[in-house]
């Protein structure tokens, strides 16, 4: 009751003291407006997408954010940009099995596509999802020994001697003072704006294209329970995010060299447990996995046919494990595969709004 | 500071007096509070993940996912009108949430002959509206077997005949026989009688799940046999829906 009362005295107070002697003259640029234009698909099925309230899409913040993404200048000694491992034509990640950070040391974890981050409605961000919100988020490369390498303040006065930065900072942000809350949010506002829902899939869902019958049947594999049995993590045709972007162990080891999610909530039961990618872009996206293990889709569908591992916190709807999965035919393998493969979104990865240009 | 603040008190006071038609008719509340027990032993997300239930058949299990859905609470008074919740609760005993809900539909106080709810969707709910919370929270079932929502998941490991350990996931849905050209199907979604009930004020409704029902009676569950797969497995959806009639019970209401 005595919080609220105060809340509202604040509120007066506020109105009171923006009434009296607006100050005229000093002129300050306001951003202008951008909200994310939400696809057809989404706005229809699912939730709307999360946008922090002191975070708001900004034309001048999402210019900002893009700039940043793909300027060298965030990491120690100006060679790498989040762009090098999260790259356009790859739906935002690479092509390696892991990224080699500035030194050229490599990390332990595959790079993970950026697409349709404001759907992930927990927040919780990398394999192990470990950070919370997409603006904690970029905090972390920058600063990672074995990624950019760089320190925030290095980085803070780096770009307040900048040519450029400091009007655009001033222009997204009404900032004079750069400092690293403002490039993670600029940063979080381009990621905002990386949405993906223009597969061919898609279209067959908008009723624009038709499916072969193979992908049709691949489907089919996908959301039946006695064969892929997929859709209970990987969304469906009512969600289409294809992922419900919470932690499983899909089988892949018997012992866990990673822990994954454990590691964060120090349960056991979590252990090996990592966050089910989307299976949007898969034909951008290879090696798969969180470490990558697998070079073809291939590989990922005889994982979950034949060759699932047993463990103690192996999801129970990986079934039929004394025979390794399932066992799809051949013909449903195949199906399967160009099923996924119509998930792909080629207007995503041409997209001049999202490249370096 | 506090001239200011008894201003608004008084500005405040103002504003609420006005206006305020409904102040001899008693409508009042409700709120339904989910509890889960395994034959009288509290269960929680802190209870999951490790093997220590048996149930009627004498299978060791572990729980490590629990949600269900409610809708349609619908109380009845004793000259026969009834009135409708507005909305429908995902229960996620995972995650600790959606353990209690309360809705703005409000009711009169008085006798009523009957309180309800039911356990998943009735086939008009379940078919006629697309529902986005519960699409992003992949709760959906595959078009092939008639579309619309899951009523239960429940999933964990048990200890098999061969003294495996192995997952289980009783997903509860419509029951669909999809082996002819057409679906057939049976209705599976339970309706949840509490009993009468004199609502006096705002009323607060604590009601229970016994889990182990699900594997009790009258079919005593075998999970060697019925473990997973069990969407398209028409029978066994029978079987869910005669095991649930009895998995809900009112503890108690208090006002
Ligand atoms: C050296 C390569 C590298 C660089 C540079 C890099 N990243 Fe990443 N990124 C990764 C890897 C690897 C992961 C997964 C790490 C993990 O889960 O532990 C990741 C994960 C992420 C995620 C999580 C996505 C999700 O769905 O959870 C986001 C967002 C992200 N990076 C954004 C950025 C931004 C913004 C930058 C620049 C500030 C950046 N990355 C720079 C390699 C890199
Ligand atoms: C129990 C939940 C679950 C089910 C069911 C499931 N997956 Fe996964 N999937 C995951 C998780 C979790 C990962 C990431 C695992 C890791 O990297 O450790 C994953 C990874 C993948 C990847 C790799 C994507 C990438 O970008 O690296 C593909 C492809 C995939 N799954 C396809 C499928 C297909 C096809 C099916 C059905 C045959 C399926 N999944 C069933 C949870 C699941």
């Amino acid at each position: 009751m005595k919080k609220w009362l105060l809340h509202i005295c604040i509120i007066i107070l506020f109105i009171f003291t923006s009434c009296t002697n607006e100050p005229v003259g000093e002129y300050v640029a306001v951003p202008t407006s951008s909200p994310l234009q939400i696809p057809q698909l989404f706005e229809e099925n699912i939730l709307n997408p999360i946008i922090p309230i002191d975070n708001p899409q900004t034309v001048e913040g999402i210019a900002l954010g893009k700039k940043l993404f793909f300027d060298p200048i965030l990491s120690a000694n100006n060679t790498q940009a989040c762009a090098d491992c999260h790259a356009p034509e790859n739906a935002f990640t690479d092509s390696s099995r892991f990224s080699d950070g500035i030194d050229g040391v490599f990390g332990n974890r595959n790079s993970m596509p950026l697409f349709n981050l404001a759907w992930n409605y927990d927040e919780k961000f990398f394999w192990d999802g470990n950070t919370f919100g997409l603006e904690h988020q970029a905090f972390v490369p920058v600063s990672d020994p074995i990624e950019m390498k760089s320190s925030w303040a290095q980085l803070e006065a780096e770009l307040q001697q900048h040519p450029e930065y400091p009007n655009l900072f001033q222009q997204a942000f009404g900032a004079s003072t750069i400092d690293s809350t403002l490039v993670t949010k600029a940063i979080g506002q381009f990621e905002r704006t990386l949405i993906s829902s223009n597969s061919k899939f898609d279209n067959y869902l908008l009723g624009k294209t038709e499916l072969t019958s193979q992908e049709l049947n691949g489907f089919n594999v996908f959301m039946d329970e006695s064969r892929g049995d997929c859709f209970h993590c990987h969304g469906s045709d009512k969600n289409p995010l294809w992922t419900d972007n919470i932690f499983h162990n899909n089988g892949l080891d018997e012992t866990f060299s990673d822990i994954g999610l454990g590691a964060v909530t120090g349960d056991p039961a979590d252990n090996g447990k990592f966050k089910s990618p989307s299976l949007r872009n898969l034909n951008f996206t290879a090696p798969y996995m969180h470490d990558g293990r697998f070079t073809t889709l291939d590989e990922v569908i005889n994982h979950y046919s034949e060759g699932l591992k047993n463990s103690v916190t192996i999801d129970p709807l990986m079934k039929k494990l004394t025979q390794g999965g399932v066992g799809l035919t051949d013909i449903d393998k195949t199906d399967l595969k160009a099923f996924l493969l119509s998930l792909s979104d080629y207007e995503f990865i041409n997209n001049p709004n999202f490249k370096n240009q | 500071m506090k001239k200011l603040a008894s201003i608004l008190f008084t500005f405040l006071l103002i504003l609420s007096c006005s206006e305020d038609k409904d102040d001899n008719v008693s409508q009042v509340s409700t709120t339904f509070n989910f509890t889960h027990n395994w034959e009288g032993t509290l269960v929680t997300n802190a209870n999951f993940n490790t093997i220590q239930y048996i149930n009627a058949n004498g299978e060791e299990l572990s729980i490590e996912k629990l949600r269900y859905l409610i809708s349609k609470i619908t109380f009845q008074n004793t000259n026969g009108k009834t009135y409708i919740i507005d909305g429908y609760n995902l229960v996620d005993v995972t995650n600790n949430s959606n353990l209690s809900f309360s809705s703005v539909t409000t009711i009169p106080t008085g006798d009523y002959t009957n309180v309800s709810f039911v356990f998943g969707f009735n086939n008009d709910d379940n078919y006629n509206n697309n529902y986005p919370d519960l699409n992003s929270t992949s709760w959906n079932v595959p078009e092939m077997l008639g579309g619309g929502y899951h009523y239960m998941q429940l999933e964990g490991k048990f200890i098999d005949n061969t003294t495996t350990e192995t997952g289980y996931a009783y997903h509860a849905i419509r029951a669909v026989d999809n082996s002819g050209t057409n679906l057939e199907f049976e209705d599976t979604f339970i309706e949840v009688n509490l009993g009468e009930v004199t609502i006096t004020n705002n009323a607060t409704f604590n009601i229970e799940m016994n889990i182990a029902q699900w594997f009790k009676s009258p079919n005593t569950w075998d999970l060697n046999v019925l473990n997973n797969m069990l969407m398209p497995n028409y029978d066994a959806q029978i079987m869910i829906y005669e095991n649930g009639q009895n998995a809900f019970s009112l503890e108690s209401v208090t006002q």
